[in-house]
């Protein structure tokens, strides 16, 4: 159960939408450091982040630095990922702890049962949509 | 004082039924004795007798409360967090507590140089105390439905020990993690019980292994004896282990206990094999030991 979202007033970055172009970074958690890498069914304890932008279609892997964490991994991924201003993450699962801590960031979850899907196929996948 | 733990690896091996028949033999024979039911998480001891509620203690732990108006997303209470319960996004002006991953450490209150976090209480569980026949002390660790380590409420429930007693039996969680350690840390002797089946082997070993690395001392009551096979009075006698008591397994047995009697009640003899037992036991460890 995730309890009081605390919010200052005037947030400086609210959202990054413009009037005229949509800039937007998608994490999707992979199993390795390339774009032929898998993707890693776990959130919280995947052992990379793929930050995608979907406007210059650069991709940025991130070692996830909470993957051997004792405990509360997700809400630290959620961390990592939200501090690059990600709008949708993508990955195989999402725990209990993080759906509302996702859900009052205004992140938008997708998950693919589909592990042998790479990296380069959901990347495909985002741009049809 | 000396304190005789019940525990087994495998649930449903008959801790509970130990417990609460030496208890009553116990009292029976008016020797000052106090039961605690530490397993948290379904304590039940208290089914099987007739007692007086005389104290009910709240167990809470404290967790932060962030006052946004005077944090300064600096950080630092994040940084001393060990259990990620702290989420923080400076560049929104985000920041929250995860009460369920908090364990009340109090390390994000020392680390805060602004005032900006306080504590609330966050309940855990209660330990409930009872008096049996008036006299012997029931208590009862009870932990609330949602929490995710029943180890605090244990530990307040042993801190609720009046010494005067002669004889303490902890009812112990089953299994061989953090509740079940909590549990027998406290005894002066931890008394498995199993019953002679290849899950009860597996587990005994495992609280074997567990005890010996606790420098505990320890013997085996085999429950439900006449099912199974022998690999367990095999395995007590390749290690050396004491075996307590065997006692058979019976339908008329299971069919009492499940009504909530106990079977030293109705069977006097039952009765004074466990005292034979306890006094084996004091007899061997009792005085030089007490002190733990």
């Amino acid at each position: 159960m995730f309890i009081g979202m605390i919010r200052r007033p005037k947030p400086r970055n609210a959202g990054r939408i413009n009037k005229f172009n949509i800039i937007m970074k998608v994490a999707i958690t992979s199993t390795g450091s390339t774009s032929d890498s898998k993707l890693d069914p776990r959130f919280g304890r995947c052992s990379y982040f793929v930050i995608y932008d979907t406007d210059t279609r650069e991709m940025e892997f991130i070692r996830n630095p909470n993957k051997d964490a004792t405990e509360g991994a997700g809400p630290a991924s959620v961390q990592t990922v939200a501090s690059r201003n990600v709008k949708k993450i993508i990955s195989g699962e999402f725990g209990t702890k993080i759906r509302s801590l996702l859900d009052s960031l205004g992140i938008e979850m997708t998950a693919i049962r589909d592990p042998e899907k790479s990296i380069s196929d959901i990347v495909e996948m985002l741009g049809q949509q | 004082m000396i304190k005789i733990a019940i525990a087994s690896g495998k649930g449903g091996t008959g801790k509970t039924f130990v417990s609460t028949n030496i208890f009553y033999a116990l009292t029976r024979e008016n020797i000052s004795s106090v039961l605690a039911d530490c397993d948290a998480e379904a304590p039940n001891v208290l089914s099987f007798f007739r007692t007086v509620r005389k104290e009910t203690h709240e167990v809470v732990q404290h967790v932060p409360v962030i006052d946004v108006s005077k944090c300064t997303f600096c950080g630092k209470c994040h940084e001393y967090c060990n259990y990620n319960a702290i989420f923080i996004l400076p560049p929104s002006g985000i920041i929250s507590v995860i009460e369920d991953l908090c364990h009340g450490c109090g390390a994000c209150s020392v680390a805060c140089e602004y005032d900006a976090i306080t504590e609330k209480p966050f309940p855990l569980g209660n330990v409930n105390i009872s008096l049996y026949n008036n006299s012997h002390p029931v208590i009862e660790a009870r932990m609330n439905t949602g929490i995710m380590s029943p180890v605090r409420v244990i530990k307040e429930a042993l801190r609720h020990i009046r010494h005067e007693a002669e004889i303490v039996i902890l009812d112990s969680p089953p299994g061989t993690s953090c509740p079940f350690i909590q549990t027998v840390s406290q005894a002066d002797y931890v008394i498995l019980v199993t019953e002679p089946t290849p899950f009860g082997l597996s587990d005994l070993r495992q609280s074997v292994e567990t005890l010996r690395t606790m420098d505990s001392k320890f013997g085996v009551i085999i429950n439900k004896a006449g099912m199974g096979n022998n690999d367990v009075r095999e395995y007590l006698k390749k290690e050396g282990i004491d075996l307590l008591l065997e006692i058979p397994y019976s339908r008329e047995t299971a069919g009492l206990y499940s009504a909530g009697r106990l079977l030293a009640e109705a069977d006097e003899s039952f009765g004074k094999q466990l005292l034979n037992v306890t006094e084996y036991i004091t007899g061997k460890y009792g005085n030089s030991n007490s002190q733990r």
